[in-house]
């Protein structure tokens, strides 16, 4: 351990110090002040005689008397299995008054990259009780599946819809989720401990936060501390850990404040060159293990600036996840909840996860076919509002029908309503029945008589 | 690169430390070499050299490294080792094999290990080819191993090694770090060799492209083909179905050899190569896929620097079976993961930042990777081809970024994914109206000659009827479909013919997901057909209600399923031709 009073500037989140000697890089640091309170923080760049270090606790009250201490060894963050049910802040104290944490182990909060040879295929379906996933995007055990959401839009209920009723079909073990909050509101968090506490689903969850009026830096480690609390419980106890993380965009906004003040040569709008490696860093902490039972799956929320899917933001994020659920205004608009636009949603996982043994054998033919027509019942919507429904040949307005119908039984439920995913498939092929045979390409004429015969029986009857 | 003699040279000190750039002081090397740096040993290349400072990108995360540790130099560039043992392996980005590091080091990748990429205890069975008071030329097999069922992998010797044999080893078997072959010049020749990575292995001469590379799917194959010795770029936005296709491609080319780089990519991708490629079936040997394989796995969490060095990694390898007279392709997914990994080490490096803050080098840089392909006649006399399919990912999805554009300057067949495309399930999602394929004219004579006559009348036929629907659809949108005459409205049905039973494959489906040419060109065959005699009914004063309800048109849509494939499209045409005849004699 050694000790500098050598700080000769101060710079937004950094600090920076001279006459040190071999300090290495990544090491953490605790930084005395003059009132006796201490800071935290861990060294971005290092040489013969000059260290940059960030702060995590923001760098208010340094001045040039306070004393930095290095640890020689990178941040380690004390994890244990008495962390089950605790809130805590952005750096891993207790928030709830209750007692501090005795570690079982200590982690290098960056972790290692899982050797890609020794991963395991994720293919286990995960039922949400939320058909626009379930059904058309599913979520896998394992996946990283971000939320693209835009401001003012329910994500966040979706997530906690999510986390109440996740569960692995055919299997007892429950998850646990951790829950990491960036840069909320304290409105917004308290939305969330609450549904936790009411639901019960606080004992088996943890709740990392850090609002709106913390420290924008800390933003940097809180996901690093709650994946590598999930990779505890997930390698160590076998359990299978859903991370839900909200909002990456304020995470990338800090990663930005950093760049700015070290001067760094900005890459698209602004945000550092490193982003893309930075991100993949953190959602790239999902996965399986061969030869373990456990798992970390991720559902990332972050809000798209101006609903732009093309900022840096989303976009690198997309780049690296498995997919994305997009929540879309217009359907919120139409007071559709939960909101999802399924057609620019996609989940890269979905086919290994379900089918025959896994969901059911129709599965990937009644989404596919479900997209197929959607998209075609909205592109005619597109040609209506210039020509008018009159001139819609009569299979025409069957898919316009169809969309209509797709968004108020299929896509819309409650938000407490849990559907079985059993459910989910037989709503489609209730909708889908209402279209002309010849036109469900998608799916075999086996399928078509098994699923779709019991409703083509019904309505005929009705007629 | 990892092993063998190295000659440890010089010491030198590290100075500073910034990710994965390290400054160090009184380095004596070389551009380009390869140093070890800190107690760990990490590796790292020498890339820029200022007055007494040495600028190296180090391959491995370099926490807690400090000013003051040692740097010691190796005498040589970066490198990767070639020789018997490279089929069906999974390596890193510097050629590390992930099940040995795995074996090392558990799930983990931790830092500084070190393994060598071809396996030194494996002994293979040597067939000699030359004897004793033979002359080797450059680049000339001295015998050949069985890599395994189907790939006789030659002993070559190295593009800078010739001489007259003084002494070879008989049949037997060997490991890689036995003396097979000894020169009167006091080289040796062993089972592998090392070639640095950065510089393209040589051949005598460089071929046009003719043959295409087939790949199974309709579009490609059909549209916009591909040469063997060609390369092409596929890019498009996240979730247009990239992946799925450098995968398709991986599996179904009929090359000897294919070599994936996932570069920067999702590790879960990766494991579904790796569990999904032994189980397949290789359609032409029978064998299982992996065993023409090698794969490249640098996932985006692993270093950067490691990221940067993949791409070059994996052409080498390629290089290298080429030069055994075999035709390889190579898939890059992403070469814009690879551009950015240059991005911020460049950035790193205080350069001044081109367009978007990409190098200024990074045309330079991609180009002279993609003029790594080709179809060559090797130093050894034999003709082989690397082949090169990069997948771009552009942010957002626009094609005009610096990536994109510099990539299309030097690739000759385009694959334009279209998101649209994908949102409708509309798979392989390639534009048909914006991909091109330079090759086709030089490739249109060996489809007539050993596929069909008209393979390019069809073709032109049903390039004509997608364009002439594009223009169609823009009035469409004003005034609806009825208000067009019918003879239009029924190209606009025989164009959504082509769209959902021709250029629509299904990746997923054991029929549907590989198509021979013969089959594609029967199956395109038989709609143009239905084009063609549809038009001639509707001269004739026929209703196209009739035309749409024809058992004939039904059947074709569902025939790319069927195994029976043949017969059911011979079946179709003979009631074609029945419904017509049975229509116009109304």
């Amino acid at each position: 351990m050694k000790e500098y009073k050598t700080i000769t500037s101060v710079k937004g989140p950094l600090i920076f110090l001279e006459r040190v000697k071999n300090i290495g890089y990544g090491e953490f640091v605790k930084i005395t002040l003059s009132d006796g309170s201490i800071k935290r923080g861990q060294v971005l760049e290092t040489s013969e005689n000059k260290v940059v270090v960030q702060i995590f606790e923001g760098t208010r009250n340094i001045d040039k008397n306070a004393y930095v201490k290095f640890y020689g060894d990178v941040l380690k963050f004390p994890v244990s299995y008495d962390m089950l049910g605790r809130v805590f802040s952005g750096s891993g104290d207790p928030l709830d008054g209750g007692p501090k944490v005795v570690p079982e182990a200590r982690l290098d909060i960056n972790g290692l990259p899982i050797n890609p040879y020794k991963r395991s295929p994720p293919q286990e379906f995960i039922q949400t009780g939320v058909s626009a996933i379930d059904g058309m995007n599913s979520l896998i055990r394992g996946q990283k599946l971000p939320i693209f959401s835009g401001s003012g839009l329910p994500h966040n209920e979706l997530a906690l819809q999510i986390a109440r009723q996740a569960t692995v079909l055919d299997c007892t073990e429950s998850f646990v989720v951790i829950f990491v909050a960036m840069g909320i509101t304290e409105e917004e968090a308290k939305y969330f401990i609450s549904d936790f506490e009411k639901t019960g689903a606080l004992e088996r969850g943890i709740v990392f936060l850090n609002l709106a009026s913390d420290p924008s830096i800390e933003r940097i480690i809180v996901p690093r501390i709650a994946l590598t609390t999930a990779e505890f419980f997930a390698f160590n106890y076998n359990m299978h850990v859903l991370v839900i993380m909200t909002d990456m965009t304020n995470y990338c906004e800090a990663l930005r404040e950093i760049g700015s003040a070290r001067e760094e040569v900005p890459g698209r709008r602004g945000y550092p060159g490193y982003m893309y490696t930075d991100l993949a860093s953190i959602y790239e902490r999902a996965g399986k293990i061969e030869g373990k039972n456990g798992s970390v799956t991720q559902v990332p929320i972050l809000t798209m600036p101006g609903d732009d899917i093309t900022h840096p933001i989303p976009d690198l994020s997309g780049y690296i996840t498995e997919g994305q659920i997009i929540v879309s205004r217009d359907l919120q608009r139409k007071g559709i909840y939960p909101p999802i636009d399924v057609l620019p949603s996609l989940s890269r996982l979905m086919s290994k996860g379900i089918g025959k043994g896994k969901t059911r054998e129709d599965h990937k033919s009644v989404s596919d076919q479900l997209y197929a027509a959607y998209a075609e019942g909205k592109d005619l919507r597109g040609i209506v509002s210039i020509v008018g429904k009159e001139s819609l040949s009569k299979s025409d307005k069957l898919f316009l029908d169809f969309a209509d119908d797709f968004e108020k039984n299929y896509i819309a439920q409650k938000s407490n309503e849990n559907r079985e995913i059993q459910t989910t498939l037989d709503i489609g092929w209730r909708i889908l029945s209402k279209l002309p045979e010849e036109k469900l390409l998608r799916v075999s004429d086996e399928l078509i008589e098994k699923y779709i015969g019991s409703f083509r029986d019904a309505q005929n009857k009705a007629y | 690169m990892t092993s063998g003699v190295i000659n440890l040279g010089s010491k030198g000190t590290v100075y500073r430390v910034s990710g994965p750039v390290v400054v160090a002081t009184n380095v004596d090397a070389k551009i380009n070499e390869l140093v070890r740096v800190g107690n760990k040993g990490l590796f790292g290349e020498v890339i820029e050299i200022d007055h007494d400072k040495t600028i190296i990108q180090v391959y491995e995360d370099t926490s807690l490294l400090k000013p003051g540790d040692e740097v010691i130099t190796t005498g040589m560039p970066l490198s990767v080792e070639l020789g018997p043992g490279l089929l069906g392996s999974i390596y890193d980005g510097v050629q590390r094999p992930l099940p040995k590091l795995s074996e090392q080091m558990g799930e983990f990748i931790k830092r500084g290990a070190e393994v060598p990429g071809i396996d030194r205890e494996k002994k293979w069975e040597f067939f000699p080819l030359k004897k004793k008071g033979n002359r080797i030329n450059l680049g000339e097999s001295i015998g050949y191993v069985n890599e395994n069922e189907h790939t006789k992998h030659f002993i070559m010797s190295p593009p800078n090694i010739q001489g007259e044999i003084i002494d070879i080893v008989e049949q037997g078997k060997y490991t890689a770090e036995d003396i097979l072959c000894r020169l009167d010049n006091g080289t040796v020749i062993k089972m592998y060799q090392r070639w640095p990575v950065k510089v393209p292995r040589p051949f005598k001469d460089k071929m046009i492209p003719n043959a295409p590379l087939v790949t199974g799917k309709r579009i490609m194959d059909v549209l916009f083909p591909l040469a063997k010795g060609g390369t092409a770029a596929i890019p498009g936005p996240f979730g247009s179905g990239k992946t799925v296709i450098q995968q398709q491609l991986a599996k179904w080319s009929d090359t000897k050899v294919v070599v994936y780089i996932g570069c920067g990519e999702r590790g879960n991708e990766m494991i579904d190569v790796l569990t999904e490629f032994p189980k397949l079936v290789d359609p032409v040997t029978g064998s299982p896929l992996m065993d023409r394989t090698v794969l490249i796995a640098n996932t985006s969490n692993m270093p950067v620097a490691a990221r940067e060095a993949s791409i070059y990694t994996g052409i080498t390898i390629a290089e290298y079976y080429r030069d055994m007279g075999y035709d390889v392709a190579l898939m890059a997914d992403s070469t814009s993961r690879w551009a950015e990994a240059m991005r911020e080490i460049s950035s790193r490096l205080e350069e001044m930042p081109g367009e978007e803050g990409y190098p200024a080098y990074l045309s330079s840089r991609l180009s002279s990777f993609y003029e790594r392909a080709g179809i060559v006649v090797t130093l050894g006399g034999k003709i082989g081809s690397v082949t090169i399919i990069g997948a771009v990912s552009p942010p957002g999805g626009d094609f005009s970024e610096p990536v994109v554009q510099n990539t299309l300057r030097i690739t000759k067949t385009f694959w334009a994914l279209d998101s649209n495309l994908s949102q409708k399930r509309h798979f392989p999602s390639i534009n048909w109206l914006e991909s091109y394929s330079l090759y086709y004219d030089s490739l249109k004579e060996w489809f007539e000659s050993k596929i069909s006559i008209d393979w390019d009348r069809t073709r032109t036929e049903a390039m004509k009827i997608l364009q002439k629907e594009a223009e169609l659809q823009e009035i469409v949108q004003l005034v609806g479909a009825d208000a067009l005459p019918s003879d239009q409205q029924f190209i606009l049905d025989v164009a959504r013919m082509l769209r959902e039973i021709f250029l629509q494959q299904d990746s997923y489906h054991e029929v549907d997901e590989f198509h021979s040419l013969k089959r594609q060109f029967s199956l395109l065959n038989a709609i143009i057909r239905f084009s063609r005699l549809g038009n001639n009914a509707i001269k004739s004063g026929i209703e196209i209600d009739k035309l749409l309800k024809l058992e004939s048109r039904a059947e074709l849509s569902k025939v790319r399923y069927r195994k029976d494939f043949e017969r059911k499209i011979g079946l179709i045409n003979e009631t074609m031709s029945k419904e017509f005849k049975a229509l116009l004699g109304e």
